[in-house]
């Protein structure tokens, strides 16, 4: 073969070969988007609506959104005024580290003074962290002033869902967007948002 | 009779390379005359693999897939189909063992030095294989849908998130839910019977045509190849069968010995084979109060746990399994068998083995101070051992290797 034929045959499969690759995003992309949520799945993870004028002061419920626990504290006025008591321990108390939906609006970290709203999936690795009100010693921490503590990796939040310093968890307990209509507070959505 | 036996043999030996191939890989294939216990946990794993596959399609029939019915058609294999209980747990009894007889195989690999020059490959594929069967125990884990499968995949699936800037979407696009769901435990099932079953058996096909090819190792390190006799057959060998194949049978049946009273007896291995937070079915408002991994992730678990920030614990756990691949150019000795290599090495493999059976221990437990330290040490001394290699192992005063096996 002659050496003009070579160079040929080489532009030759070198254009093929490029056509033919430029083919594989195309041919990759319903794999790969088969594996997006649903329609279903996306319908499925909807807002969800409850009133929460029924709570008791200092009462904890857990609401499942997107099957994953939400928690809904219901402040008494002196836990509020107590959440300076845990200030030193905190590694992040104004959330300056995460996107904060209602950074600076109350102290209770969400749309209400009243009411907190965050998410019960631990920022570590996603255990659900449980509710511990009491202000008393705790074979965790001596000094606790009422938090939540998880139970998997030991990581600790104050009431409001901010993290301790020197704990697994690196983040503050994520808040979903909601909103309240009077007592019906609406979680995964704000219209203001 | 035997006229026509002999004469649809040829026919078929003509088509296909039957005698061929029994000679090469079988009665004139030449492997070591002297070797011991360690050389037998491959055949094992081997062993393990089928029994894998054939419960494996049988437990696919009954099973459902469906967030629904996934966890109920379990306790249905366990309770109404006949014989079912055992073949769930001749799979999950399996499973640990496999993972049992892979890591002593690893380990004599790591002791008579099976990576080194030319079985660089082997090791590799080797590695592979084990990275491979990870993937597949963790996806076969999720499928029964209780609260360990729940729990354990939601802490693995959140390593995902812990990846920068791609993370949360990476985590959603595998779960294909804002939950661990149906949609998950479908395609975990489509992954764990048909995608990770195909890698993994061509993987093993790779690890032992590559084997073959450069020919297996002793705990003497001696290279057979030096001395042949006048038919080009290394002096210091046998064919591997029948010699090997039919005292390999010994060992698989006590093996086979061992399996069925873990069967029969302890199935959930005390808590470290099925745990018992698994007989509860998931639920993802309530989480366990204690989640950990089967005993076989549990020194990565630790890992992962003893770093503070996910990210670097993520890091940390993926380097603690990706190191293994390049242990052949870590290894800087003139001998391969620890036999001839100096104390140095005897030490380091000595820490290693201590601190992956502590980091194992940590794992299954839960977390307290004086934990984490020991976690943080025996990590340390974990990649210390792969980490200095190169430097111990050139330095050390080594023994003169025979010549014969």
């Amino acid at each position: 073969m002659q050496e003009k034929d070579k160079t040929r045959r080489k532009v030759l499969i070198g254009l093929t070969s490029a056509i033919g690759l430029s083919g594989v995003p195309f041919a990759a992309t319903p794999f790969i988007a088969a594996w997006n949520p649903s329609a279903k799945a996306k319908a499925a993870g909807a807002p969800v609506k409850l009133d929460v004028s029924k709570m008791q002061f200092g009462q904890q419920i857990q609401v499942s959104w997107r099957k994953q626990p939400v928690f809904i504290v219901r402040h008494t006025k002196e836990s509020i005024a107590s959440l300076d008591l845990a200030l030193p321990k905190l590694a992040d108390p104004n959330s300056d580290d995460i996107v904060e939906p209602y950074k600076g609006l109350n102290p209770s970290r969400s749309k209400s003074p009243e009411y907190s709203v965050f998410s019960g999936v631990c920022t570590h690795l996603g255990c659900a962290p449980k509710y511990f009100p009491e202000v008393e010693p705790k074979p965790w921490d001596a000094s606790w002033s009422g938090g939540f503590f998880c139970p998997c990796h030991g990581s600790m939040f104050d009431i409001v869902g901010r993290v301790f310093k020197g704990v697994p968890a690196p983040t503050n307990l994520v808040v979903p967007p909601h909103m309240f209509e009077g007592s019906i507070l609406t979680i995964g959505e704000d219209k203001e948002l | 009779m035997s006229e026509m036996a002999g004469k649809l043999f040829s026919w078929l030996n003509n088509r296909l390379p039957i005698v061929n191939t029994f000679e090469r890989h079988l009665s004139k294939h030449p492997v070591p005359s002297k070797v011991n216990f360690w050389y037998l946990f491959g055949a094992l794993a081997a062993v393990t693999l089928i029994i894998q596959i054939v419960t494996g399609i049988w437990l696919i029939m009954p099973y459902s897939n469906t967030e629904e019915q996934a966890f109920s058609s379990i306790e249905y294999i366990m309770r109404d189909v006949d014989y079912g209980w055992v073949i769930r747990y001749m799979h999950t009894t399996g499973a640990s063992l496999f993972f049992a007889v892979v890591y002593l195989h690893m380990f004599r690999g790591l002791l008579y030095g099976s990576y080194q020059k030319p079985k660089e490959l082997v090791w590799i594929f080797g590695c592979t294989i084990y990275l491979a069967m990870m993937a597949e125990g963790f996806l076969g884990y999720v499928l029964p849908y209780g609260q360990m499968s729940y729990w354990g995949a939601q802490v693995i699936i959140s390593l995902f998130g812990a990846i920068p800037y791609v993370g949360e979407s990476l985590e959603l696009w595998v779960r294909g839910d804002y939950y661990i769901s149906g949609i998950t435990v479908s395609r975990f099932f489509a992954l764990h019977v048909v995608a990770l079953p195909l890698i993994l058996i061509a993987l093993v096909f790779l690890h032992l045509v590559a084997l073959h090819e450069v020919g297996a190792g002793n705990p003497e390190g001696v290279d057979i190849e030096e001395h042949l006799d006048e038919d080009g057959v290394p002096l210091d060998s046998v064919p591997f069968y029948p010699y090997k194949v039919l005292n390999g049978l010994v060992a698989i049946g006590v093996f086979m010995t061992v399996f069925a009273i873990i069967m029969f007896f302890f199935p959930e291995g005390g808590g470290y084979f099925i745990e018992m937070a698994n007989f509860q079915e998931a639920n993802p408002l309530v989480t366990p109060d204690h989640i950990a991994p089967v005993w076989y992730y549990a020194p990565f678990y630790t890992m992962l746990r003893a770093i503070p920030d996910p990210l670097g614990g993520l890091i940390v756990m993926a380097a603690a399994v990706a190191i293994f691949f390049i242990v052949p150019w870590l290894d800087r000795s003139k001998v391969a068998s620890i036999r001839y290599k100096g104390i140095y090495s005897k030490i380091a493999i000595t820490l290693f083995g201590v601190s992956f059976l502590t980091l194992g221990y940590l794992g299954t437990v839960g977390v307290t101070e004086i934990r984490k330290i020991m976690s943080i040490i025996c990590t340390i001394i974990y990649f210390a051992y792969f980490l200095l290699m190169p430097i111990y192992t050139k330095y050390e005063k080594t023994k003169e290797v025979p010549t014969r096996l």
